[in-house]
């Protein structure tokens, strides 16, 4: 961080930093205890998840406030502004993947009161890809490194690919019984929640690219989900 | 304290310039009138110029404890800070505005380098830590809290939190690993679960078919020949999930513990290859390695990365065309990690078989995962080939890449980080 006269201003950006940090922490968490509770089928767990949503929300005002007093009352320029408006915009993505972490925790709650199913330890695998992008951008923000930051970007197609592939065996499941018709659709809820918290991560990691360069990941991600065009023909098993 | 009875005095001093300063000034009026008083004004600040050079050529008082934040840390002789230094277990000294003032050797190892001034939250996130570390700033309570690092291998860690002393404010974070005893844990867990769940089939095929032999085939001699021919299939079947569990298992078990030996992968390959040979000859399926030059040493365990490439090599022969050929390419590349700039090592094992279904790609290192049941069976897979793969690669600190095409085969990249020297080396790796 670079030193400004005012030294309160320099302390104001780092206490607004520090606070983005602690929230990613927090959500990070939310996010572990919730794969955790699917993969564990631990349901005090995932009621502590759902409770604990509301300390992401109220860290995501506070730093909307910091953030807030800041452009208000330093007026701040270059990297000063633009590590501002990431503060910002990452509260709000961080908030997101808090909001999925707590809808995957009261999915949990379902899960775990029918009997167990092995596909769970595939999608907690899924969320251990999801959980680890978000470990490496949190760290890329705390480290201002604009490089890891566009390789967690890069890193997204592999959650997609993931996803994609427990689409197709879920639709097989379904189809195969429909009695699991009710789990296989919290699955793949669950799924997606994952799926969505990693783009939420590339959506930090180009906050990230931003504040650190000045300058924009190309607009065009290597997306790799294509669930929204799959289909898995219907066949009858004997 | 000091800080104020220092501020104390400095008031005071200022008083008494300046009460002096009304009484000179007002006799100089008194005896000489205005343009007296503007040479006496400039000598005195000729003389506080002076005197505020000299002040600044005495050297501070500790300016010998080196100029980093340390320096504030009032007695912490070279030889403490050795000490902590070279403490196996992660330390770091934290200030009152949760900075860290220094970090030792083992904790730069888990939180990164230049962390000096940072605030703790930039480095451990994890909302409970940061908890334990403000109250005990604010009460003066030790407190002690888990914290799990989940990437690039899954560690746990038992947070010590004490306030060390109080002019300046310092506390202390230690960590103390507890990743082997957790993993024990869950070993036993898991080994149970697995083997419990994948034996029950074959262990089913082999109970009935006594069942038949003792029964209604008693004297029928071609069922009896038959039926053992199964049997044994099915026994083999069992034997081998065995070795593969037990293999994975001790895996698992060390995958925290960064490997030691230093040996080159040119060697290693070509010894994974040799013992296959056999193998691929009765396929007609001929082993290409392709080494470049003067390649770095890795640091690794040779039985592990052996089995690796056996590992490897076997899927290609296994699933590659016959009368086709596998080829392995070693090259060295370079990746950044958050020590900056680090040579790799770089293994492709290329088959040229069917190639894999792009849905199953991410999910070929899960246990038991098989594309095709059937045929994996019948080639005598155990859906655990890939999973010790990519925990073998996880402990080397490594990358595995899959690329596949449809009718054209695929290709499974390995990527080792190149030896360290001693002095880079981590904590754990030495002890």
């Amino acid at each position: 961080m670079v030193d400004h006269t005012v030294k309160a201003f320099t302390e104001q950006l780092e206490a607004l930093s520090s606070s983005v940090a602690q929230m990613g922490g927090l959500a990070e968490a939310q996010l572990a205890d919730a794969i955790e509770a699917i993969a564990r089928r631990d349901t005090a767990r995932a009621e502590a998840v759902v409770g604990g949503d509301r300390r992401v929300d109220e860290l995501q005002q506070k730093i909307e406030e910091q953030a807030m007093k800041l452009l208000a009352l330093r007026q701040p320029m270059a990297v000063d502004l633009r590590e501002t408006l990431a503060a910002i915009k990452t509260a709000s993505e961080l908030e997101r993947i808090g909001d999925l972490a707590k809808n995957i925790a009261k999915r949990a709650i379902v899960l775990n009161q029918e009997p167990p199913i092995r596909l769970t330890q595939s999608l907690a695998r899924m969320g251990g890809q999801a959980l680890a992008q978000l470990k490496l951008v949190l760290d890329a923000y705390s480290d201002r490194d604009a490089e890891s930051a566009e390789m967690v970007w890069k890193q997204d197609g592999e959650i997609d690919e993931m996803y994609n592939s427990l689409f197709r065996e879920l639709l097989t499941y379904m189809m195969e019984d429909p009695r699991t018709i009710g789990l296989c659709t919290h699955l793949l809820f669950i799924a997606k929640n994952m799926e969505r918290a990693g783009d939420h991560c590339t959506n930090i990691a180009e906050v990230i690219y931003h504040m650190v360069t000045g300058g924009q990941l190309a607009t065009d991600r290597p997306k790799a989900d294509l669930t929204s065009q799959t289909s898995v023909p219907f066949t009858k098993k004997e | 304290m000091a800080s104020i009875s220092g501020f104390l005095a400095g008031l005071r001093r200022v008083i008494w310039a300046a009460a002096a300063g009304l009484l000179v000034g007002g006799a100089v009026i008194a005896w000489f009138g205005t343009t007296g008083l503007w040479f006496i004004a400039l000598a005195i600040a000729a003389a506080a110029v002076a005197a505020s050079i000299a002040a600044q050529k005495v050297p501070p008082r500790q300016a010998d404890a080196g100029d980093g934040p340390e320096s504030k840390l009032p007695v912490l002789t070279p030889l403490h800070r050795e000490l902590l230094e070279q403490l196996p277990d992660p330390l770091m000294l934290i200030d009152a505005e949760e900075r860290v003032i220094s970090a030792n050797r083992a904790m730069r190892d888990v939180v990164g380098i230049d962390v000096e001034r940072k605030r703790v939250s930039a480095l451990l996130r994890t909302p409970a830590v940061l908890e334990a570390l403000s109250r005990t700033f604010a009460t003066g309570e030790t407190a002690s809290v888990e914290y799990v690092a989940r990437v690039p291998v899954e560690r746990h860690y038992q947070v010590f939190t004490a306030r060390i002393g109080m002019m300046p404010t310092v506390a202390m974070l230690l960590m103390h690993d507890l990743t082997a005893v957790k993993r024990t844990e869950q070993m036993r867990v898991d080994f149970v679960a697995n083997a419990s769940h994948e034996l029950r089939t074959p262990l089913a095929a082999v109970a009935g078919f006594i069942e038949t032999l003792k029964g209604p085939a008693k004297d029928d001699k071609a069922a009896r020949e038959k039926f053992l021919d199964i049997m044994s299939v099915e026994a083999e079947r069992m034997r081998r999930l065995i070795e593969d569990l037990l293999s994975l298992t001790r895996i698992e078990l060390n995958e925290h513990v960064p490997p030691r030996g230093e040996i080159s992968l040119d060697g290693v390959v070509r010894q994974a290859a040799a013992a296959l040979a056999p193998l691929a000859k009765a396929d007609n399926i001929t082993i290409l390695v392709d080494a470049a030059e003067n390649l770095p040493n890795v640091t690794g365990e040779r039985d592990e990365l052996v089995q690796l490439f056996q590992n490897l090599i076997h899927n290609a022969i296994k699933y590659g065309r016959s009368n086709g050929q596998v080829t392995i390419s070693l090259r060295q590349t370079s990746a950044t990690g958050r020590r900056g700039q680090e040579p790799m090592v770089c293994v492709a094992v290329k088959d040229d078989g069917e190639g894999i279904p792009p849905e199953a790609i991410p999910r070929l290192t899960e246990r038991f995962y098989r594309v095709d049941v059937k045929r994996s069976r019948e080639r005598g897979g155990t859906g655990l080939g890939l999973a010790i793969v990519k925990h073998i690669v996880n402990r080397h600190g490594g990358r595995m890449q899959i690329e596949s095409r449809l009718g054209e085969g695929s290709t499974f990249t390995i990527t080792i980080p190149a030896a360290r020297k001693a002095a880079d080396a981590l904590v754990t790796e030495l002890l």
